[in-house]
């Protein structure tokens, strides 16, 4: 049993409104799920449960206000589970891990006769993150080797352990699930390839498992949910890039005693934003069987950071005059990168821009930020032949691909935003218009 | 392969040897007219004479000491200890003499001395003389202590002991005597050279479910628990250690790493135990392989009580180790009878 406590979603936040219960009493929660909707001084903003369980109680009523740390409800493992009366605010963590710590010992000596002295030493560390699975070595071995998350499986040993046992059922299942994808997979690779596909967990000679961030957790979470649900489909269309680079060289020469530079990037977002503008089908996202359109045009650029991918967000981008474009991104991209992004600043986007340009990218398929609807995958701008009037001549051209969630917008929809955003980038006096 | 007794397969290896080389001889109590308490030197000061088979005195210190320096000087002395309880009066002369001499005078003489000694309780012989303290030795770099079980590991291994150069100490068991087993035809030959490699334990009963690990009389209760288990469908491995010094940590770890889980039968007491040593080798050499934790099945932590009924609830049976087996596989989610 564990208590949901008021989170800290701002640094300036004191204290919490609870907006909407999304999960009832009595709910089964799975880690990830959205149990709350909380106001704070910013925004509403949604709170995951970081456990499975069922929501036992509410604690907090919709409408009230309670300060940071305060109880707001009880996970349990059971949903019959009774949760004792404790007060908002209150902290007592150890009790949990004392009592852990003594079933642990009792178990090591219950074989022997261990006086009170042996149980104390050989009592073993207690978990420093939170309750760890009671689990047998050779379950941890297997579910490493199988690639199974052990904190997934349910131990049928003494006091919940997970044995062998549980580890082997675990894979048959998830076997099982997947046996036909595998076959052909296998079937289509070459069979020296098969033998050495195997991976190599066992001793850390061949491999070694990294600490892996919260951010990292967060991007493999949400890219994997956004390639499993939302069907993606891709419009690909280069631009002539001449009038945007003229554009580009006379903004900034306009720009030069201010400091700010304006980036392609820069355009390319700010004219995203203008097609958004023309076509509000795609400023959308589908949401549990629920299509939304947004009003906001919010469009995140995705960051690559030492920790992994953020994407910090533009509000109202189609609000924002180019130099405000080039000063905020720069400011959002410097936060991100020394981690001090607000989650403010990451959430609410409508629309994604990518851009591997820098890396020399010719073009890229780019997974959909879910809420979102699209996102708009920038290649490296490139000299090309091309022919204009009969004429081969050279052109600096850039390629883009827009990713698209098939539920909330069609191919013709996405083609015809995509047009509109080409022309304005190849007429760059339209971005600002 | 005939059918003899572990006793007999003592004696008739011990003759064999003693026909093998000249040096070998014998000393101990009442080994010589009585022909031994428990009958292995039956015949021998008859074919050997007084001067191979020596009675001594009830003085375990001063006869050990003098084997130590009859192998000093070359011959090859088999000493009995009547029982192990009484090597306890020796044992400066097993510990600070036999075992250190090599290695302190810079290995300018070994001391190829075998003890015979039986251990083992159950014969109503009360509390000091039902004592199983072989781990007393097999604590003690410098020698070597072998543990038999079988009628034709026995011949083999008190070849191999007479034959070393370092003192062994060769650990017999009272309940073991008259068990019988098959044995080579030739094991009583002194022309036999099946000796027993020292330090190497051996899987005496292939099986899939979880290891039981015992030496000495403990390694035959282990098979009989394994063969009774089996009517249940479960699948025992038996590893018999065999040499409790050098110990052949190899074999039961491989053992464990196939079958992920462990008990330990032993005779002795449970508190630093040997199957203390052997739990701990268990869980460094095949930490990521159990799946459930290594149980350990010994006498209960008391002198031994003479009253028979007391006795036998005081070793390990059976039945005890039949339970332990149980709940370690229902532990780990195998279906147990």
């Amino acid at each position: 049993m564990s208590e949901i406590q008021m989170p800290r979603l701002s640094d300036t936040m004191e204290e919490g409104v609870i907006s909407t219960w999304v999960k009832n009493v009595g709910d089964k929660v799975t880690s990830g799920d959205v149990l709350v909707e909380i106001e704070t001084d910013k925004a509403v903003m949604e709170y995951e449960a970081y456990e499975d369980g069922y929501l036992v109680k509410q604690t907090v009523s919709e409408g009230e206000t309670v300060p940071i740390g305060a109880v707001i409800g009880v996970i349990a493992d059971s949903p019959d589970a009774v949760p004792e009366d404790s007060g908002a605010g209150d902290a007592d963590e150890p009790e949990p891990d004392k009592e852990e710590q003594a079933e642990k010992a009792e178990e090591i000596t219950e074989a022997a006769e261990g006086s009170e002295a042996e149980r104390t030493s050989a009592a073993p560390e207690p978990a420093e993150d939170g309750p760890r699975p009671r689990t047998s070595p050779l379950a941890r071995r297997l579910a490493r080797e199988y690639g199974l998350d052990i904190t997934k499986i349910k131990g049928s040993g003494p006091k919940g352990r997970i044995v062998r046992a549980d580890i082997e059922a675990a894979r048959e299942r998830g076997t099982e699930e997947t046996e036909h994808a595998v076959e052909a997979k296998e079937e289509a690779k070459p069979s020296a390839e098969r033998a050495v596909s195997a991976p190599a967990f066992d001793d850390g000679r061949d491999s070694e498992e990294l600490q892996v961030s919260n951010v990292r957790k967060v991007i493999a979470r949400r890219l994997t949910e956004s390639k499993q649900t939302v069907p993606h489909f891709y419009l690909r269309r280069t631009i002539d890039a001449e009038a945007l680079r003229a554009f580009r060289s006379q903004i900034n020469g306009q720009l030069e005693s201010t400091g700010v530079k304006v980036s392609f990037n820069d355009l390319i977002v700010k004219a995203s934003a203008t097609a958004l503008k023309l076509h509000p089908a795609v400023n959308t996202s589908w949401v549990d069987g629920r299509l939304l359109r947004h009003h906001r045009i919010n469009v995140g650029v995705a960051v690559a950071v030492e920790s992994g991918l953020v994407v910090p967000v533009l509000h109202d981008t189609d609000k924002a005059t180019l130099s405000e474009i080039s000063t905020r991104t720069r400011d959002l991209a410097g936060k991100a990168r020394d981690g001090k992004l607000k989650p403010q600043e990451m959430s609410g986007g409508t629309f994604s821009v990518s851009n591997l340009g820098m890396f020399g990218v010719d073009s890229f398929s780019a997974v959909i930020n879910p809420p979102e609807a699209a996102i708009l995958a920038v290649g490296a701008m490139r000299q090309e032949p091309v022919v204009v009037d009969g004429e081969v001549v050279v052109r600096n051209r850039i390629a883009l691909e827009l990713s698209v969630d098939h539920r909330a917008v069609d191919g013709a929809v996405g083609a015809a935003f995509l047009k509109d955003l080409a022309e304005i980038l190849e007429e760059p006096m339209r971005i600002i218009l | 392969m005939s059918v003899i007794t572990y006793r007999q397969a003592l004696r008739d290896t011990l003759r064999a040897e003693m026909v093998r080389d000249e040096n070998v001889f014998v000393m101990g109590e009442e080994i010589g007219l009585f022909e031994g308490s428990y009958k292995i030197t039956e015949g021998l000061l008859k074919e050997f004479g007084p001067r191979r088979v020596r009675d001594t005195p009830i003085a375990e210190e001063g006869f050990v000491g003098a084997a130590v320096g009859a192998a000093m000087l070359g011959l090859r002395p088999v000493v009995e200890i009547m029982t192990i309880n009484f090597s306890l009066i020796a044992i400066d002369q097993i510990i600070n003499h036999a075992a250190k001499i090599y290695g302190m005078f810079g290995g300018q003489t070994s001391v190829p001395m075998v003890i015979r000694t039986p251990g083992g309780g159950g014969q109503q012989l009360g509390a000091t003389h039902s004592q199983n303290i072989e781990l007393f030795y097999s604590f003690v770099p410098g020698l070597k202590v072998l543990a038999p079980s079988t009628p034709a590991e026995a011949s083999a291994m008190l070849r191999a002991a007479i034959r070393d150069d370092d003192p062994v100490l060769l650990l017999e068991n009272l309940g073991l005597y008259n068990s019988k087993g098959e044995v080579p035809d030739d094991y009583a030959e002194p022309s036999n050279d099946d000796v027993a490699t020292i330090g190497r334990a051996k899987v005496t009963r292939e099986g899939s479910d979880i290891t039981l690990i015992g030496y000495s009389r403990m390694a035959m209760v282990a098979t009989q628990v394994a063969e009774q288990l089996a009517e249940e469908d479960i699948d025992v491995e038996v590893v018999d250690l065999r040499s409790l010094r050098p110990l052949d940590r190899q074999t039961f770890v491989d053992s464990v790493k196939k079958t992920g889980a462990a008990v330990i039968c032993e005779d002795d007491w449970l508190t630093y135990g040997i199957g203390a040593e052997i739990a701990a080798s268990i869980q460094e050499g095949a930490f990521d392989y159990l799946d459930a934790p290594v149980r350990r099945v010994a006498m209960a932590e008391v002198p031994m009580p003479y009253a028979k009924p007391l006795e036998t609830a005081a070793l390990p049976s059976i039945e005890s180790i039949s339970t332990v087996i149980k709940e370690t596989l229902s532990a780990v989610g195998k279906r147990v009878g």
